[in-house]
């Protein structure tokens, strides 16, 4: 797959890097995102951009598209120093980027999306040439006539690349582009993407914490760590474990080898790794031994007449992680949701340790037993405006009140203890709840569901956009929960946190479970068709 | 590896520029001088086209509000009633919900409290507390119809609120013009208000004219905004309440229930709303009329607005606008016009209100600008 390292031989010729970084800085306040940062890309290279959270990627590219200004060092485009003071100087200069999450309008139809943003007049049958032109050239089919709403998430990225390619830039730069894709569709995506460079002499900057992916589609790495480059190799050269401890800094325990890695076929067929034991899925529970605590039976849900579950069937059991794979918008929020009192029940009922309880009265899920991390924290998780022993009471105030009236004291007793206890790092209780670090505002959101002793702890995403300090925590935290006789349901479009933790895996596909299997018996085939929506 | 051989980057920030840069670079404290400098200006050109003296009228007004004990217990009463009014206000915004409504609630509680004055019988200090009883329940239930529309059919609080105002008007200016309701009795010329009520159920004062002395609605003010700010900052409903103006998403989910909190809310800011209204009828004029509310019902909102909507922090600035009340009274018997006065106050509150307003426009329009910066550029 890198048999063919196109960017190595213009390198050596002596022509001028297609894109030359030199000494980029970048500070926020007393926090340096980007140190000294230098990295060279031939033309025709695809460049990955390895790195935990918070290691500066996301920094460095701002930067390039204009997003953010660095505070000293060199951007120089084919030999040319530039300055990039906003997004339209770097359109101007041939830079494109694809981002993480799709800027699409779902109600207008591909070409609508392509033409987006264009002053004057629209051109529908020029455009509607130039997608089909586009999806040609590069192997990206999509009809343009199609309402991006009814296109899945690989067509719908295909759209945003359709989009930059437009422009005819002379640099991609993709950012996390799988996180919302299958397995499937991430093949396809690289070979586009190597398409692009070959034929069009384009270049690339691919960023990722997947290794995998790094080492499957790119000609040359960068890998940064706390905002500065650590390694600089020739992907044909290293491999999986040379970049992990380059990325970490570390040896990475059992518990995020997989998620922060990304490597799905390992952890599928342990004996494909290095270190098969660290890969070892979870004991299997006996299904007898544990009863059934929570019943979904044929929930049916809509909202303003479109559908979110149809004839959603699910069983949880005390004691077991079930894993809800998945490809992004296929109900997993609306199940959060209604299991969070969020959301009524068209049809269908869920019932806790044979109990049906009433969907979509607030209040009625947590007091039966069931603790939520939502998918979004801030969003919905915690209220950042209040302090985080506030925030760690928030569904209990009740505990910490007497006639009526809230004792600050036994607030702070009670935050002072999950403080400990849950090892968040945080200046006092009463510091406001926005201050604190992504992790740190995940574990008060942990720490308040399980202070409840909850019998169902639902999470999900419990990792997502957390560094892999976080990520470990978390995953041993709902490990240790299950461990403990809690019924885990655990939400995740990343297959490898759900492999990691899981006893048994459910796929859901349009609101509803298309199959489920144990966790010893995955098999990487079925579990791909299941989420593409076919019963296997 | 660090050579750079052009300057770090420039001073622009991602966005092209900031509205105006001389005024974006003011820190908070420096915009309010600022602005309230600009308004005096303007208050003492406006005055001086009238023909009067700026400097006089600032003495007028001082005269009329702080220079001896009888004008200091005018101004009290002038700031209590925008006081509760400001509190009720504190409460429904806490719940994150925008009412502009008092000023219909404080007529609907004086048209209420009238009727019960009126025609109840019984010993005085009976009908003043059924009298203030009935004011309060009517000015929340003129806020349930709000709060009844938005959780039903999601008519939006500041629509429903304001329109519900003018409904008010209507509705009070009926009753005193009717004979068989509240119009005045035993008239030759019908005039439009009622009769007066019972002086044994007036509202007490406090103090002897000519010393100090004001309504006691002054004490019951300062006890309900320092009781509004226990209950919100100390209690568990205070808690929920201020969990659901916040996030009402994150709320939901800790089992707050939206329309029952959400309404409550709303119909207590009603009630304090239509309190000021029977305390203005017994405290006040003593009878009905069209004008009885002297748009305390606004002020008593621009008061919430400026205090930030903390019911201590209400007290100075109900404090201050009582005193502006107090000694435009006084200013205007000195000849310039009344309306001046008026334009004077709102000029003010307008340079108060100006510092947090303009900083979150300039972020909206730095949010806009990146927006529309991004879709242009197709980075994004």
């Amino acid at each position: 797959m890198t048999t063919q390292p196109t960017g190595a031989p213009a390198r050596s010729a002596g022509a001028p890097a297609a894109v030359e970084l030199r000494g980029i800085t970048k500070r926020y306040g007393s926090i340096v995102a980007c140190d000294d940062v230098s990295l060279s890309v031939a033309r025709g290279e695809i460049h990955g951009l390895l790195g935990q959270n918070g290691a500066g990627k996301s920094t460095l590219v701002k930067i390039l598209i204009g997003l953010a200004q660095r505070d000293a060092g060199e951007i120089i485009l084919d030999g040319r120093t530039v300055q990039i003071p906003d997004p339209l100087a770097a359109a101007d200069l041939g830079i494109a980027m694809v981002h993480q999450h799709f800027s699409l309008v779902n109600e207008l139809t591909v070409w609508e999306n392509v033409t987006l943003g264009e002053l004057g007049r629209p051109d529908p049958a020029r455009t509607r040439e130039l997608v089909r032109t586009i999806g040609e050239r590069y192997g990206l089919n999509v009809d343009p006539d199609a309402r991006v709403e009814d296109l899945s998430t690989g067509e719908r990225q295909r759209v945003e690349i359709i989009k930059c390619l437009r422009r005819d830039p002379n640099l991609l730069i993709l950012d996390e582009p799988t996180s919302v894709l299958t397995v499937a569709e991430s093949r396809e995506l690289f070979t586009v993407l190597r398409r692009v460079v070959q034929d069009e002499g384009k270049t690339v900057i691919l960023i990722s914490h997947k290794l995998d992916e790094i080492l499957t589609a790119t000609d040359h790495v960068t890998i940064m760590r706390s905002g500065r480059v650590v390694a600089q190799r020739t992907t044909s050269e290293t491999d999986e474990r040379e970049l992990a401890r380059e990325m970490v800094g570390r040896e990475l325990s059992k518990w995020v080898a997989a998620s922060a890695l990304g490597d799905l076929d390992a952890l599928i067929d342990p004996s494909l790794s290095s270190d098969p034991a660290m890969l070892a899925p979870v004991e299997p529970i006996h299904e007898d031994e544990f009863p059934v605590i929570l019943r979904i039976h044929d929930a049916h849900a809509s909202r303003d007449g479109r559908p979110l579950l149809q004839g959603l069937s699910l069983e949880l059991r005390a004691g077991e992680i079930l894993g809800l794979a998945g490809v992004e918008g296929n109900g997993q929020q609306a199940l959060g949701d209604l299991l969070s009192s969020l959301i009524e029940l068209d049809s269908g009922t869920v019932e806790m340790e044979g109990v049906v309880l009433p969907t979509g009265k607030p209040g009625v899920m947590h007091r039966a037993g069931i603790g939520v991390i939502p998918e979004d924290r801030h969003d919905s998780g915690c209220v950042l405006e209040m302090s985080v022993a506030e925030n760690l009471v928030m569904s209990t105030v009740g505990s910490v009140a007497q006639r009526g009236f809230v004792s600050r004291k036994a607030i702070r007793a009670n935050a002072e203890t999950l403080i400990e206890q849950f090892e968040i790092s945080t200046p006092s209780p009463d510091t406001p709840m926005r201050q604190l670090s992504g992790g740190n505002q995940q574990k008060v959101v942990l720490a308040r569901e399980l202070s409840l002793n909850p019998k169902v702890l639902v999470a999900a995403y419990p990792t997502r956009g957390l560094d892999v300090g976080a990520i470990e925590y978390m995953t041993e935290r709902l490990h240790d929960a299950a461990n403990s006789g809690i019924a885990v349901l655990l939400i995740s479009t990343e297959l490898e946190e759900i492999l990691t933790l899981s006893h048994h895996i459910a796929v859901i596909h349009r609101g509803a479970i298309v199959g489920q299997m144990r966790r010893v018996d995955v098999d990487a085939d079925r579990l791909g068709l299941m989420m593409g929506g076919q019963e296997a | 590896m660090t050579i750079t051989a052009t300057p770090p980057s420039p001073v622009a920030t991602a966005v092209p520029s900031a509205p105006s840069p001389w005024l974006g670079r003011l820190s908070t404290f420096g915009l309010y001088v600022l602005s309230i400098s600009v308004a005096l200006l303007l208050a003492g050109l406006l005055v001086s086209l009238t023909g009067a003296s700026p400097w006089e009228a600032v003495q007028a007004i001082f005269q009329g509000s702080l220079s001896d004990a009888a004008a200091l217990g005018l101004s009290l009463d002038k700031a209590a009633p925008l006081l509760i009014v400001a509190v009720g206000t504190c409460i429904a915004t806490s719940a994150g919900l925008f009412s502009i409504g008092q000023e219909g609630q404080v007529v609907i509680g004086a048209t209420v409290g009238a009727g019960i004055a009126i025609f109840l019988h019984g010993p005085g200090p009976l009908i003043l507390f059924v009298a203030l009883l009935g004011a309060a329940l009517g000015g929340a239930a003129w806020a349930a119809v709000s709060a009844l529309l938005y959780y039903w059919r999601g008519v939006p609080v500041v629509i429903s609120t304001l329109l519900l105002v003018y409904i008010a008007y209507q509705v009070v200016f009926y009753a005193v013009t009717q004979p068989w309701l509240l119009q005045e009795s035993g008239q030759n010329v019908a005039s439009p208000q009622s009769d007066m009520i019972r002086e044994d159920a007036w509202l007490p004062r406090v103090g002897e004219y000519p010393g100090l002395n004001f309504s006691s609605l002054v004490v019951i003010a300062v006890l309900l905004a320092i009781g509004a700010s226990i209950v919100l900052n100390r209690t568990t409903w205070g808690f929920r309440l201020r969990m659901l103006g916040l996030n009402p998403k994150a709320a939901r989910r800790a089992g707050v229930s939206a329309v029952l909190l959400g309404s409550t809310a709303l119909m207590i800011s009603g009630a304090f709303a239509g309190f000021v209204g029977g305390a203005l009828l017994v405290g006040g004029s003593h009878r009905l009329q069209p004008g009885i509310s002297e748009n305390v019902g606004w002020d008593g909102l621009l008061v919430a607005l400026v205090a930030r909507n903390n019911p201590i922090l209400a007290i100075p600035v109900a404090f201050f606008f009582g005193v502006l009340r107090a000694g435009g009274g006084f200013l205007a018997s000195t000849g310039v016009p009344r309306y001046i006065v008026d334009v004077v106050t709102a000029i003010l509150v307008l340079a108060i209100v100006f510092p947090p307003a303009y900083q979150y426009l300039r972020r909206e329009v730095r949010a806009r600008r990146l927006a529309r910066a991004l879709a242009a550029g197709g980075a994004a």
